[in-house]
């Protein structure tokens, strides 16, 4: 597992519109509720649909001080596969994972980037298939999850359903994807977290 | 600032700090609020109108044209009794600037948040604190928070400060844009709003009466005006006592106590380095670091900037040798170009004190001040020793300036 068991550090990498600093909340709202420290912020510009953006999450068990942005993550999460490399391994740590949205296998992101820990999944195919939207925040948030030891996968899904749908949901997993009193839209987002979770191909070299 | 249960009971959730200025509001139950949206502020009022248009919060939102309008509407509000709110940053607020004279001087108690951001031109929508030092001689009393939680706490309290019949005067509370009003964190609210109500209860006050009429505002020529003013300088002077009282009524209540200074690891420090707003955390996390390396560093944090807390920086720095200040605005031209800085060798001129004081300017529209950006400040300070005093001012981090 990717960061120190006392902090992990995490920077989303998007283009505008994709949910990237929604992501990024919805991380730290999950964390918040293992009675973690959290913080999440934006990197903070004109808002526009299609500009690359950029978010951060630290969660970790002291109280968090510094506010400055996040220069060696443990884990970096790419929404948008058209992103330069370049920009979003910056700084990334040699034992960090990167999380990708991507049509590839695994194995060729490895020898592609050059980056020993990744997880990969088609976040796009599912977000269109689950939420009929390409917004693939939630899906890649199912993909970090199988990462990330410090928050589960349920506080995940309770803080989707918080932050997209101001809903208040407790319980497990199984009764959360089957609550009947979510609409299509909240049940598909939970739908796309579980199916990145399911589908997510993780390769250490 | 210490920590205890307060007899207020509350629930964990997580705001930015915009949010939390409006779960404040919302919570000591303002009457009317007037704003115009300014990046980085905007999240303030937009999450007020939600509140308003949901029922949680009675309030008549005033929809203007400008910042100088949202201002002007809350003094007629204030003026015939209500209790009033407004939010603003950057060209806002100089917008607002001679509304602010007038604010002040008619004795209202107008509560503002002020999300800082730096000035155009060239434009720059980032954090620096600018706008409201530029605004620091307009008789608003200013707290400066450093966290998303204190943003909350303070906002209570500041409606306390504000409407005390000893003081009267308008609150500012200044927090760093972007790096606080979007950062969303932790932090505690009241979990009923009727506990935050009976903390801060509605008082008797001069105001707009058909049945009762005055005039506000007149005109006062040259024989009273001097002493009308005299009275704003012993409001804003016997607002200090009050401050502390009521840092107390809001460590009781929450369990929070704060102080117009705050000290880290300042018992045996030798050299201190002072800032304020969402940096200080950083520059915490920089004193822990230089210790380990085994110098008797401390920081410290002014959260009160008008009044000035002069006593309580004498005090704290008595004992150490050299005092870096950390400004994030400029005083173009001045004999030393960090606003607090200045303030700080003119508390410790006051108190007969002369330790090398080092102004230094860093975070200009919204470069960050990391942990290694004080620790570098540090080790420069010490570098130069006492020729930091020939230089004045140094420009942390501007590209083509060097002071080795």
């Amino acid at each position: 597992m990717p960061g120190s068991s006392q902090l992990l550090e995490v920077r989303w990498h998007g283009r505008g519109g994709q949910g990237a600093v929604t992501a990024s909340t919805i991380l730290a709202e999950a964390a918040s509720y293992e009675g973690l420290y959290v913080q999440a912020f934006p990197e903070f510009g004109p808002e526009r649909r299609g500009a690359p953006v950029k978010a951060y999450t630290r969660i970790s068990r002291t109280p968090i001080r510094s506010r400055a942005p996040i220069a060696n993550p443990d884990i970096v999460v790419v929404l948008d596969p058209s992103l330069p490399p370049t920009h979003y391994l910056q700084g990334l740590k040699s034992d960090g994972f990167l999380v990708i949205n991507s049509k590839l296998p695994a194995r060729d992101i490895v020898s592609k980037l050059g980056v020993s820990r990744v997880v990969v999944v088609d976040a796009t195919a599912i977000a269109l298939r689950t939420i009929k939207a390409p917004i693939v925040n939630v899906a890649m948030l199912g993909a970090l999850a199988r990462v990330v030891s410090m928050v589960s996968l349920e506080s995940i899904a309770r803080a989707t359903l918080k932050t997209l749908f101001n809903v208040k949901l407790e319980g497990p997993l199984d009764s959360l994807i089957r609550s009947s009193i979510l609409g299509e839209a909240a049940l598909g987002n939970l739908e796309a977290l579980v199916e990145a979770y399911r589908l997510a191909e993780v390769v250490e070299v | 600032m210490q920590v205890l249960e307060g007899y207020v009971k509350q629930v964990r959730v997580m705001l930015n700090s915009n949010y939390a200025v409006a779960y404040a509001v919302r919570d000591v139950d303002v009457d009317v609020i007037a704003a115009y949206p300014i990046t980085p502020q905007t999240g303030v009022v937009e999450k007020l109108a939600e509140m308003i248009a949901n029922g949680e919060l009675d309030a008549e939102m005033i929809h203007v044209e400008s910042e100088h309008s949202a201002l002007s509407a809350i003094i007629g509000a204030s003026a015939a009794g209500a209790r009033v709110f407004t939010a603003t940053s950057s060209q806002g607020l100089e917008y607002m600037h001679e509304v602010l004279h007038i604010a002040s001087g008619m004795r209202l108690p107008l509560v503002m948040s002020v999300a800082t951001r730096a000035l155009s031109a060239p434009i720059n929508i980032w954090c620096d604190y600018s706008d409201l030092m530029n605004v620091r001689d307009s008789s608003w009393i200013t707290f400066i928070a450093s966290t998303a939680q204190e943003v909350y706490d303070t906002i209570v309290e500041a409606y306390m400060v504000a409407e005390d019949p000893r003081i009267l005067l308008p609150v500012i509370v200044a927090y760093d844009g972007f790096w606080m009003s979007h950062t969303y964190e932790p932090l505690y609210v009241a979990e009923d709003k009727s506990y935050v109500r009976t903390l801060v209860p509605r008082r008797d006050r001069v105001k707009l009466d058909p049945q009762k009429p005055v005039t506000m505002g007149a005109l006062v020529g040259p024989d009273w005006y001097y002493e009308i003013k005299y009275q704003q300088v012993a409001a804003m002077s016997e607002a200090y006592e009050a401050i502390r009282e009521y840092d107390r009524v809001i460590g009781r209540a929450f369990g929070r106590f704060y102080e117009p200074v705050e000290a880290y690891k300042m018992d045996d420090a030798e050299i201190a380095i002072l800032t304020y707003g969402g940096i200080y955390g950083s520059l915490v996390e920089a004193v822990d670091r230089l210790r380990g390396e085994g110098y008797k560093v401390g920081a410290i944090r002014l959260r009160l900037w008008r009044p000035f807390p002069v006593d309580d920086i004498v005090r704290v720095a008595r004992g150490v040798s050299k005092l870096l200040v950390v400004d994030r605005a400029i005083s173009y031209g001045a004999s030393i170009a960090g606003p607090v800085a200045l303030e700080v060798i003119a508390s410790l001129h006051r108190a007969g004190l002369d330790l090398d004081v080092v102004s230094y300017v860093a975070g200009i529209g919204g470069r960050p001040v990391t942990e290694s950006d004080f620790e570098g400040m540090f080790k420069l300070a010490l570098k130069l020793g006492r020729r930091a005093r020939e230089i004045g001012t140094i420009y942390w981090g501007v590209r083509g300036v060097s002071y080795d």
